[in-house]
């Protein structure tokens, strides 16, 4: 390939052009061009004879120089394909959009923070909203066996519940053994290590249980659920649904809902015996606390009230999850960027709403006593 | 005869237990605009993608500008690609940048270019494909179906390609669009010696710019000849393709037009 040159011959009045005009000589000859342009007038004849290959870039090129020099300002020798592309290139051209001004940044900050308050009440409405739509759907169809989606149902709950086992029982046996660690290390001072037990199951039984499944739940099945009906949105299927005189809340979010409400509270019940066994296991070995001494206090001293604080709450969070999932799906507009942002956005969303629920609880129950 | 530049020979791809190409041989020739025609689901897209080395073959060899793909290191095989500009089926435009960055996107990837000449080469190959200007601020969600077929022809121009792959790019154009797709294939080809390998299903574009035809039928490449000597073939599918109500007034028109 031959570089491509553009020289001004002796007498000022004929720029020789040579050499292929393609793209990949185009950083170069944008320099040259550049450089050029000012030095053309209206009767500069361009000597195009001795180019060689020409392609649009290269075109785009040749016009830029010939703009200055006006129409008077003649392009020789150019072969009649050659002339043809530079014709089209010609009609083709028009200038790129100017980019919208930057407004300062102080204003651009301001406007930051006033927009992300509004989405935030937009979206507590929308959700409010939303949670209205799937509550009365589901009563709509709960009498109507035929409008049940048993299959999809529990492909969801072997999805969210059953796939989920083993990540959330590692993971609360793990925080079950940290936990008693703790515990351990503070009670020992006071000579009360076989509390232990008690910090245990009070924790897991209550808050970490149902909590660690809430958090694990949200950032597996609640992200998936969003990317699905997202994706599903960008492509134009949640239209379709609706085209065939189906509701998207029902073929889509009552199954992922039913599915949430189900695998939840087993899941969290799985992690409380986990968090529990990991809890029992640094007991037995590390503080030396018998198998059967565990078992005793565990029985005697842990009332059953405990462990239904903390079951309530698996069936709230698990409706909150899918609600909060699916809505952000439902969100989604046209691109993957913004499948992406609203994935984010439906884990964050549902891990701060679990969590501040969490403490409301926590608050109503030392209330009432339990 | 001029250079080949895209050589298959003996391909086979196969889904599961469904095979879509035996034994398919084909060869395309630099500078020619090759129509590839067949029934839906008869294989041309999945020709496309194994040619640009996007479907690993289960048997056979393709050659692109004499290198074979399978062999070829990475650094060729990048260069290879960049000599190729590729039009999916669907667009397959990026859905979170806008049309002009779309178009840009290549460019931009090649380095060394200054940021206003990228601007101006994008600007132009959206004029190119027939979009008006403000469609270059728009993101492919908010296009038309035939605006994105359009953005898409623009980007697969965006590099000055060597071959220059198309999936039925008119399909869902209007005739007028078509017509001046047809026109600006014609003239990327006179000029800069362009190949292109074009599937399409449209018979007016058959008839108007291929200078050769490869029908697609039984797993194989039937036939690949000139327009000409493919209509006279015997074979029912082939009949049944241009001889049918279609095929005839499309024949019709491109005769009544090289008359005029
Ligand atoms: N990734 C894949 N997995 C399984 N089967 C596939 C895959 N891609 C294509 N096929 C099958 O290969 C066959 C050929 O598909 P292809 O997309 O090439 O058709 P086509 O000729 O382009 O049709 P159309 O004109 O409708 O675009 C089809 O039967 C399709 O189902
Ligand atoms: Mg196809």
């Amino acid at each position: 390939m031959q570089p491509a040159t553009a020289t001004l011959a002796a007498d000022g009045g004929r720029v020789t052009l040579s050499g292929d005009w393609v793209l990949a000589q185009a950083p170069a000859l944008a320099g040259q061009v550049e450089r050029l342009r000012p030095r053309l007038d209206a009767s500069t004849v361009l000597d195009a004879s001795g180019i060689g290959r020409l392609d649009t870039a290269g075109a785009t090129l040749l016009l830029r120089l010939g703009e200055d020099a006006g129409d008077t300002a003649r392009l020789d020798g150019l072969g009649a394909h050659q002339r043809e592309l530079l014709d089209a290139v010609a009609r083709a051209v028009h200038a790129p959009a100017a980019a919208p001004p930057r407004p300062n940044g102080v204003v651009e900050l301001l406007a930051n923070a006033g927009k992300a308050v509004e989405n935030f009440w937009h979206d507590l409405i929308e959700l409010v909203g939303f949670v209205g739509l799937i509550l009365s759907e589901l009563a709509g169809s709960v009498w109507r066996p035929r409008r049940w989606r048993v299959t999809s149902l529990f492909f969801h709950i072997e999805q969210t519940g059953l796939n989920a086992v083993p990540i959330v029982a590692l993971l609360s046996f793990l925080v079950g053994a940290v936990v008693a660690f703790l515990g351990a290390t503070i009670l020992r001072d006071f000579g009360a290590t076989v509390f232990t037990v008690e910090l245990i199951s009070y924790s897991f039984l209550r808050e970490f249980g149902v909590l660690l499944t809430a958090i694990m739940v949200a950032g597996r099945s609640g992200s998936a659920f969003t990317a699905q009906i997202g994706s599903m949105k960008a492509r134009e299927e949640v239209d379709a649904i609706r085209t065939m005189g189906l509701s998207p809340v029902q073929v889509l979010v009552l199954p992922r809902v039913l599915a949430l409400l189900i695998s939840m509270p087993l899941l969290s019940f799985l992690a409380m015996i986990a968090g529990i066994v990991g809890g029992a296991m640094v007991c037995v070995y590390v503080l030396d606390i018998s198998p059967g001494m565990f078992m005793y206090r565990l029985q005697e001293m842990t009332q059953a009230r405990h462990f239904w604080v903390g079951m309530v709450k698996a069936p709230l969070f698990a409706f909150l999850i899918a609600a909060i999932g699916c809505l952000e799906g439902f969100k989604v507009s046209g691109s993957a960027e913004s499948v992406g942002a609203h994935t984010t956005s439906s884990v964050v969303q549902s891990i701060f709403v679990v969590i501040l629920v969490d403490a409301l609880a926590a608050i109503f129950f030392m209330e009432i006593g339990w | 005869m001029s250079e080949t530049v895209i050589e298959v020979r003996g391909l086979r791809n196969q889904f599961g237990e469904q095979v879509v190409h035996e034994d398919l041989d084909l060869d395309v020739r630099r500078g020619e605009i090759i129509g590839v025609v067949g029934g839906s689901g008869s294989g041309k897209s999945v020709l496309l993608r194994s040619i640009i080395g996007l479907n690993r073959p289960r048997a056979g060899t393709v050659r692109l500008f004499g290198e074979d793909m399978a062999r070829v290191s990475a650094a060729q095989r990048h260069a290879i690609e960049q000599r190729c500009g590729v039009l999916f089926q669907n667009g397959a435009l990026f859905s979170s940048l806008t049309v002009a960055e779309n178009v840009s996107m290549p460019l931009i990837e090649r380095r060394g270019l200054p940021r206003t000449l990228i601007d101006r080469l994008a600007a132009l190959k959206i004029g190119l494909a027939g979009l008006p200007p403000e469609a270059g601020a728009k993101f492919p969600s908010e296009l038309s179906g035939g605006m994105v077929k359009r953005a898409a022809l623009a980007r697969s121009l965006a590099l000055d390609p060597d071959i220059l792959f198309l999936d039925e790019p008119t399909a869902g154009l209007d005739p007028i669009g078509a017509a001046a797709f047809d026109q600006l294939i014609l003239t990327l080809r006179d000029s800069l010696g362009l190949t292109v390998f074009l599937i399409t299903h449209d018979l007016d574009t058959l008839y108007t710019i291929c200078d050769r035809v490869a029908v697609l039928s039984q797993r194989r490449v039937l036939i690949n000849a000139p327009l000409a000597e493919v209509e006279r073939q015997d074979d029912p599918w082939i009949r049944e393709y241009f001889q049918g109500p279609r095929g005839r007034a499309a024949e019709h028109a491109a005769l009544a037009a090289k008359r005029t």
